[in-house]
């Protein structure tokens, strides 16, 4: 794992949080969307927030799809999880809200869990069913 | 009556966002390593590589479907259920589906990660 790579991944943390925020937004300003107006619905793609979020979620797409091409989709999912932890702290130090025993526990646990994957090898080294193999790393040796 | 719908549009994301997840990491372990691809041959390569493989496209159809239920399921209001509860079961379906269908070894040390996670999503929504 190089340093590019890893901000790769704090790439696709930084993006998905960020994106989803501006979409859950943007999804309370609209209000409940009908299953009876399908058009409506699609529509929503015009609400600022949804668009902005929606430019967010296409960068962190394309980082996502970079860290699959190296890395195990079981390596890069726990990986990329500290989104959750970044949002308390954004709420705790940004917008003063009261952050729970047991969100602080969740907290924790995530942290942990990141912590577990990332220092483990990243990849499973290369099986023959693949067209274009990979040269095995030295880190995904057993 | 919204809690049906709001654990249906749950069921939906989890298995759409699955298989979408192991349909893209199986499509961009056959493009290759997308930095490497990058440097060797330019940007254009590596576009035309990760477009010319189908399952991309599946992978990406089922991103849409998990997508479009997630706003549903926004939509009914049910923000605190809806978003860990389907990202924490997402978390331990990718695991089993990883191992079975893309063949990546799931060590001890790679579960328990998944599981602390997914209990940590679930938690902070308490």
């Amino acid at each position: 794992m190089t340093f590019r790579k890893y901000l790769v991944l704090a790439g696709i943390t930084v993006f998905s949080t960020v994106g989803d925020s501006l979409l859950a937004r943007g999804m309370k300003e609209l209000g409940g969307a009908s299953l009876h107006n399908v058009s409506g619905f699609l529509l929503t793609v015009l609400n600022p927030w949804v668009a902005a979020g929606i430019v967010l979620l296409i960068a962190f797409f394309a980082s996502y799809m970079s860290a699959l091409s190296w890395a195990d989709l079981t390596y890069v999912l726990p990986a990329t999880s500290l989104g959750y932890v970044l949002v308390a702290i954004v709420a705790r130090i940004g917008f003063h809200e009261q952050i729970s025993p047991t969100r602080w526990l969740g907290i924790a646990f995530i942290a942990a869990g990141v912590g577990i994957v990332a220092a483990a090898p990243s990849v499973t080294p290369t099986p023959a069913r693949l067209v274009q193999p990979q040269p095995a790393s030295e880190e995904a040796k057993p | 009556m919204n809690e049906i719908y709001a654990w249906s549009a749950v069921l939906v994301i989890t298995i759409a966002a699955t298989a979408g997840d192991v349909l893209l990491a199986y499509s961009m372990k056959r493009v290759g390593d997308v930095g490497e691809l990058w440097k060797a041959h330019g940007l254009l390569a590596v576009l035309g590589r990760v477009l010319s493989t189908p399952t991309f496209f599946l992978g990406v159809g089922a991103m849409a479907i998990a997508f479009y239920s997630l706003l549903f399921g926004l939509s009914w209001g049910n923000l605190s259920l809806v978003v860990p509860a389907s990202a924490s079961l997402t978390f331990i379906a990718n695991a089993i589906a990883a191992r079975f269908f893309l063949h990546e070894r799931v060590c001890r040390r790679r579960w328990i990660a998944a599981l602390l996670v997914a209990a940590g999503v679930a938690l902070m929504a308490v």
